[in-house]
Parts: structure tokens; sequence; C-alpha cells
């Protein structure tokens, strides 16, 4: 699939989520607010996030760092 | 290292002691609160890997690698006289490493195969609950022996009237390579004493070092000169909550680096046989996207996901995709087994050892460059009882191991233990 698809089929795929966006109370967000369903790292995935930005050739768009440090060896 | 450990032995009794009376005020009216200890974290981790593909020795040769990491963040919590929440929080890390390959930084394998990095960092945001918006401001230093980097960047986030979150983040790192070459390709002028055959040297830095016994290389580090290299980062996301138990988000980076980007001690070897330092272009622009998308099915089970497409102006293409999914043994205890896979394009200036040409402009056997695919799969628990673990301030325990294979040859392991004092 090319770039441009690729692309695409993001954008529609994220129009239609929120499209279908349903109201939400506080009081209905027990399972959102599950300190499991959050939408960024966990403290204890820092380390394993470092070595694969380390031990790969791309990195970011994770939460995770961009630049600094070495991670020479 | 058995200093560092007992550091953090020290550090989790200190914390269990400190946590253990809690005292109640009356909160009728409001009233401005100072800065307080909110939250207390202690993440270590323990790192190991080998491989075949060592950039120091131009492709080949061994990777073993050990990493021991640990850190400690202190959350602060305080709220002013305008009702805003202020966040403060100090950090500090510690990690100290062997690896195998720094060995042959020297030609005779003589060089020190251990190294420890330090970063402190500090981070400060100030959030108005009842406008939805918040700004942040945050600063880290990392120090290890050949490399030093300042980070500082600003944030800023504003909530929606539908359940949604808009966050803008800019970083940027200014680092410093120290430009260590392999022992056979420092820029000398040398003077050979010819009673004792040891070798003074003088660098093109104006450093002297002297080698004796076959090139075993003896001096400090002052005075190598260093070169910078910088990364600037402006990341946008957007979070959505869809319904009571689907959320995504959609991040998006634009990441532009300029310096030194390769390192002065890898080695590539040429065609020829003839040996050069690695020569990779000054600037890079990287783009990534990513998209996460979690889901709440039923009662005890959730559904992480994770894509992210990558592209950079070095010709490198990459796709991330991963899944975990927590069950929930009970409310406060869970098992998350998890699997990622990852794939890359190599740069256009990678090929492997004695492959290069007197042609190339730009040229690496540096394998994190090559192209290759990824797995990496495990499993964490985590425990989280309201009341904290055995009626302790210890309010989290996080264990978390995986095992990862690169198609390169590469495997390692890594385990890692958060623990989330309140």
């Amino acid at each position: 699939m090319k770039m441009r698809n690729r692309l695409a089929l993001i954008l529609i795929l994220g129009a239609l989520m929120l499209g279908s966006c349903t109201p939400v109370k506080p009081y209905q967000k027990s399972r959102i607010n599950d300190s499991e369903m959050s939408l960024s790292n966990r403290k204890v995935e820092k380390n394993e996030l470092n070595f694969q930005s380390y031990r790969e050739g791309s990195s970011g768009a994770n939460g995770g760092k961009t630049g600094g440090g070495c991670g020479c060896n | 290292m058995r200093k560092i450990c007992l550091t953090v032995v020290g550090l989790f009794l200190m914390l269990l002691h400190a946590f253990s009376q809690v005292s109640t005020k009356d909160t009728s009216g409001y009233k401005a609160k100072p800065l307080s200890i909110d939250e207390v974290n202690l993440v270590s981790g323990y790192y190991t890997q080998t491989g075949d593909h060592s950039p120091i020795t131009g492709g080949i040769g061994t990777e073993a690698v050990t990493d021991l990491a640990n850190g400690i963040e202190l959350k602060l919590v305080g709220w002013d006289s305008l009702r805003r929440k202020n966040n403060l929080t100090l950090g500090f890390g510690i990690d100290h490493h062997t690896a195998a390959s720094q060995a042959w930084v020297s030609k005779t394998g003589a060089s020190s195969t251990v190294g420890t990095r330090i970063y402190p960092s500090l981070d400060w945001s100030i959030e108005n609950l009842r406008k939805g918006t918040s700004f942040g401001l945050g600063a880290i230093y990392s120090s290890e022996f050949n490399y030093h980097s300042i980070g500082l960047d600003a944030n800023f986030s504003k909530k929606t009237n539908n359940n949604g979150e808009f966050t803008t983040k800019l970083t940027a790192y200014f680092d410093q390579v120290k430009l260590i070459y392999p022992s056979e390709l420092i820029p000398l002028d040398t003077v050979k004493n010819s009673v004792d055959s040891t070798v003074s040297i003088t660098t093109a830095s104006g450093r002297s070092v002297s080698l004796s016994g076959g090139g075993v290389e003896s001096g400090g580090s002052s005075g190598i000169p260093s070169s910078p290299r910088n990364s600037y980062t402006a990341a946008f996301s957007f979070d959505q909550v869809i319904n009571e138990r689907l959320q995504v988000s959609a991040e998006i980076d634009l990441v532009y680096q300029d310096g030194y980007l390769g390192l002065p001690f890898h080695r590539v070897y040429f065609a020829d046989g003839s040996v050069h330092v690695e020569a990779l272009p000054s600037q890079r622009f990287k783009l990534p996207v990513g998209l996460r998308l979690n889901y709440f099915l039923g009662d005890n089970l959730i559904i992480r996901s994770y894509y992210r497409f990558y592209i950079d102006d070095w010709g490198l293409k990459s796709q991330t995709a991963g899944l975990e999914l927590p069950i929930k043994i009970s409310p406060f205890f869970s098992v998350s087994p998890f699997y990622r896979f990852y794939r890359q394009t190599a740069v256009r200036y990678f090929a492997p050892y004695e492959t290069h040409t007197e042609q190339d402009q730009y040229y690496t056997s540096n394998y994190a460059l090559s192209s290759f695919s990824s797995q990496f799969m495990g499993i964490g628990i985590r425990l989280a009882p309201p009341r904290g673990i055995i009626f302790t301030a210890l309010s989290a325990l996080e264990i978390r191991y995986g095992h990862y294979t690169q198609t390169t040859g590469l495997i390692s392991d890594a385990i890692s233990l958060d623990l989330k004092f309140k």
C-alpha cells in the first residue's frame, strides 16, 4: 500500500471514529479512567522504550524521547 | 553496582517509613495549598543483549551489553490562590552499563568496557481545571563519559467540550559528542621515545596520550574536543474519548536534527580493506505518526493497541504495531501479555563490512540503520490495592519482562520494576 493510500485510510478511519463519538458523563468514565486505559506509556515501559530507540533507526510519536542520550553501546 | 542496589533498597525503606503516618485537616472553605509530595516512583530496569554486528568494529564483532538502570521521581502537587493545580516533578536516574565492543575503540581491545550515565530532570506544570488548560516547562540533563546532553521543553494542552484534548509540545536537545576516534584513526603528531619504545602522541585537539606495549592508551578524556548535535521536536497530539469503553489518540512529531549525527568511534571497512570513521550527513528530518486505540472489553479485558508509521530524509521508513492485553484477575491485580512487531528499511548510507567504496560520500556499517524486522514480546504484572500493598504507602507495583529478537541476530532481554508510593 502506497503512503498516500495509507494516509487516506488513516484519515477516513479517524473521521469515522470522531463522528461516532457519544457524550460520556463523568460518572460513566469508570472504565475510561482505569489506569491501564491510559493513552500514554507507563513508567515501567521507560527502559524498554529507551533501548528500542537506540537499537532501531526510528523513534518518536510515542511520547518518548527523540533526542538526548547517546545509546552508543 | 552493589552500592546502587543498596541505595535503592534504602530509599524504599525510607519511603515506607515517611508515608506510614497520614494526617487529615479540615478542608471547609478553599485555601491555597503549598506543594507537598503526592507521589514517588522508583523505576529499575536490567537489560542484557547479544549480537555480532557491532558498529565499533565495522559491523562485525560482539554486541554484548548489560545495563542496570535506576531512577527516582518525586511528584509534588500544590494549589494556588486561583485554584490552579501546580505540579513539580523532580527526577534522578543513574545507569551503569558494560559493553564488550567498547574495548575495541582502541585497536588492541584494551579500552574500558564499563560506563555510567546520570540524568537529573525537572518538570513544572500548572493546570486550570475549570478552563481545561495546562502549561508546562521541563529540563533534563544527561551526562556520560563521551556524551553530554541538555534538554528543554514546553508544552500546552487544552481540553475540548466533547471529552477530547489537544496537546502540543516543543522540545530541544543540545548535545555534545566527544570526538573519541578509534585509536588507529586518531589524527596524530607522534614522538617516539627510542629508549623505552613509548610513543607520545599529541592529537589534533592538543590532547597528549601515550601508547605502550602495543598501543594501550593511557590518560584521561580532558582536552578531547566535542562536536554539537542538536535535536528539535514539535509534537502535536489529540486524544478523544469515543464512548464509555473506547478512547483513541493520534500524534505527529516533526523532528529536525543537525550537527554530528554519527559516532566518531564507529569504524567502516571499505571493499579495499581500508578503515574509516563513519560519515553521515549533518542534518536529518524525521516524521513519525502514531495512533493508539484502547478498548475496555467486558469487565476484565483491556485491549491496548498502537501503530506508528515513520519516514525520514535518510531513506529510512518503518512501521511499528503493538498489542497489549491487560487481563484483570481482580480490580486491583492484572496480568498483561504484550507483543510488538517492527520493521524498517535501511538508510541509503548503510552497507555491511567491506562493502563501501571510495566513491561513497557518506557511509556507515551500523546495523541499527540497516534493513531488518524485530519482535518484542513478554508479560507484565500490576498490583494496586486501594489501601496500599500490605497497608503500606506502596500503592502500586508493576513488573514487566520482555524478550526482543532482530533479524540481524541481535537478541535481548529486559526486565523492569516500578514501585509507586502515594
